[in-house]
């Protein structure tokens, strides 16, 4: 496997760039991300309210496929229902499994440009970090 | 034998089918095709269940293992051919001396000095004969560039100091530790030194008896022999004193309803069938290594990490870990790029099929000493070439712009 065009603008703007790295005073829920394997650690706040995802951001540390991962995924989620952030994260890790159709791709936006992790295994756990905090988040504010 | 770059590389198969620029080696060495014909050769034509069946066949099984510990004994210059316990690897040996001797021969208020440059192999077994006896762990600190002065190793070492393990090059740093004198501050305290010498054994002589350590212990995998072999030196004084380690066949002389009469050394500490074919393997290496020789490996290590660590140097954002100097590496350059994660960093040179290894390199409490939270690593053996360096060189120049910096 090749990943010579993996590390494309998009992924390195993210990185580099993020709109929604920052903290968020106002979030109601907090929530700690890690991967114990590589060190890489956010954490995910989020404003909900009435079932839809106001606001979020993250903090931490890590490296480019988790960080910008992350900003994607808020770039996605913020403004949806918790049931479709939950459905977008449930997407997302299809695609990273290899399992999502070309459609499903497309709702995830500038975020499917992580398709190639699921070439990549050993990068799996560092692109997913972001979405099963997500998740986790979700869950727990059922 | 001087380098003979066409006929090195030809002895490694693997590059054959791979275009890969491996740079991996402190994680595992390729095998050259001696040591792959060896382990074919004792299934194909030697194979039985060694120590125990009385027939031909068999005999000569246990004949072909019994060698290979001759081969190794004679090449880390061991006393006797049975203070040489094949195990699957290192850290079996390292817990081997920990659960054999740690569990038996310490108590509370001893000390055990690990230094802070262990692999976890050689820390966690030694947590564990901490917790269980009741001694104190105790760290022997380094400086930033891998070197342990005389003061730290006064500030490590009591009265109570009973075991020492310690490694003989750091698998972050490639620095080598002062063995002698860790061991001449050791044994005039009657301590035991056990030495992790996983990382050192392909690329320099190592001589236990010279090193007067008690207990030594190393892979055949680092050192381009098989995987799943490992050995374990030991004093036969203390190998005697110690309880098994694993029960089972092959370690007894005689069992009843109650208990068992162990076989003597070293095969009390080798229960269940032995992977012969991985010992036949590894004295392959053993030869194939002699053949090469000490000089050769040793030069063009030598001239192939100065040339990269040089030119590491001059790129700016790249810092290596340890020592300005190259001949304080032993093939062996951890590095950070600049805002750039090493797990990126790897990445990024595997799309240009060079395997370097990233994280915190199974030494978390050396790179917490060191502040770096992981690390790239690129590690060498003799066979690399200067081409592949260069190369590996130029991947290295971009990776800062690949991830989106401006110079």
């Amino acid at each position: 496997m090749s990943s010579r065009t993996f590390y494309h603008e998009i992924l390195t703007d993210h990185n580099l760039h993020p709109a929604h790295k920052h903290d968020l005073k106002e979030a109601s829920h907090v929530l700690e991300g890690v991967n114990p394997s590589c060190g890489d650690a956010i954490w995910l706040k989020l404003v909900l309210e009435e079932g839809r995802i106001r606001d979020g951001a993250f903090v931490g540390d890590g490296c480019a496929i988790s960080q910008a991962s992350a900003d994607m995924m808020l770039d996605l989620v913020i403004g949806k229902t918790r049931e479709e952030a939950d459905r977008l994260a449930d997407v997302f890790l299809r695609m990273i499994q290899g399992e999502a159709s070309e459609e499903e791709m497309e709702q995830l936006q500038e975020a499917s440009v992580l398709r190639e992790v699921s070439h990549m295994p050993a990068r799996v756990k560092c692109a997913v970090l972001g979405w099963h905090t997500l998740k986790e988040i979700l869950n727990k504010a059922r | 034998m001087a380098w003979n770059e066409t006929a090195h590389r030809e002895a490694f198969p693997i590059f054959k089918h791979q275009p890969v620029i491996y740079l991996d080696h402190a994680a595992t060495s390729q095998r050259p095709d001696c040591v792959l014909e060896a382990e074919r050769a004792f299934y194909e034509k030697q194979n039985a269940n060694p120590l125990r069946g009385l027939y031909e066949l068999a005999v000569e099984a246990t004949e072909a293992y019994e060698e290979a510990r001759r081969t190794v004994r004679q090449w880390i210059h061991a006393a006797l051919p049975e203070e040489i316990i094949f195990t699957r690897n290192a850290t079996e040996s390292l817990n081997l001396a920990a659960y054999s001797y740690g569990r038996h021969f310490l108590k509370e208020g001893d000390e055990i000095v690990v230094s802070i440059l262990e692999h976890h192999s050689n820390l966690l077994p030694w947590q564990m004969a901490a917790e269980e006896t009741g001694a104190k762990l105790v760290f022997l600190e380094c400086e930033p560039d891998g070197s342990i002065p005389p003061e730290r190793m006064e500030e490590a070492f009591s009265e109570r100091t009973k075991l020492v393990a310690v490694t003989h090059v750091s698998n972050v740093l490639g620095s080598t530790l002062p063995v002698e004198e860790i061991v001449r501050r050791a044994h005039a305290r009657s301590a035991v030194v056990v030495l992790d010498a996983a990382q050192s054994v392909a690329h320099m002589p190592v001589d236990v008896t010279k090193l007067d350590v008690d207990f030594m212990a190393f892979s055949g995998h680092k050192m381009m022999g098989p995987m799943g072999i490992g050995v374990l030196y030991g004093k036969k004084k203390w190998l005697e004193m110690m309880p098994p380690f694993l029960r089972g066949g092959e370690m007894i002389d005689s069992v009843s309803r109650t208990g068992a009469v162990f076989a003597p050394i070293p095969h009390k500490f080798e229960a269940g069938t032995v992977h012969a074919a991985g010992a036949v393997g590894l004295a392959a290496a053993i030869r194939f290594l002699q053949s090469v020789g000490w000089e050769t490996i040793q030069e063009r290590e030598h001239r192939l990490t100065a040339y990269a660590l040089e030119e590491m140097k001059k790129i700016p954002g790249i810092r290596v870990l340890g020592s300005e100097k190259a001949e304080n590496h032993c093939g062996i350059l951890s590095f950070t790029v600049d805002g750039v994660h090493p797990h990126d960093v790897a990445s990024i040179l595997d799309a240009d099929h060079i395997a370097v290894r990233a994280g915190h390199h199974c030494a978390q409490p050396l790179l917490d000493y060191l502040k770096v939270s992981s690390a790239a690593r690129a590690s060498l053996a003799f066979y690399n070439t200067e081409e592949e360096i260069r190369h590996f060189l130029d991947c290295l120049k971009q990776i800062r712009r690949k991830m989106g910096y401006v110079e």
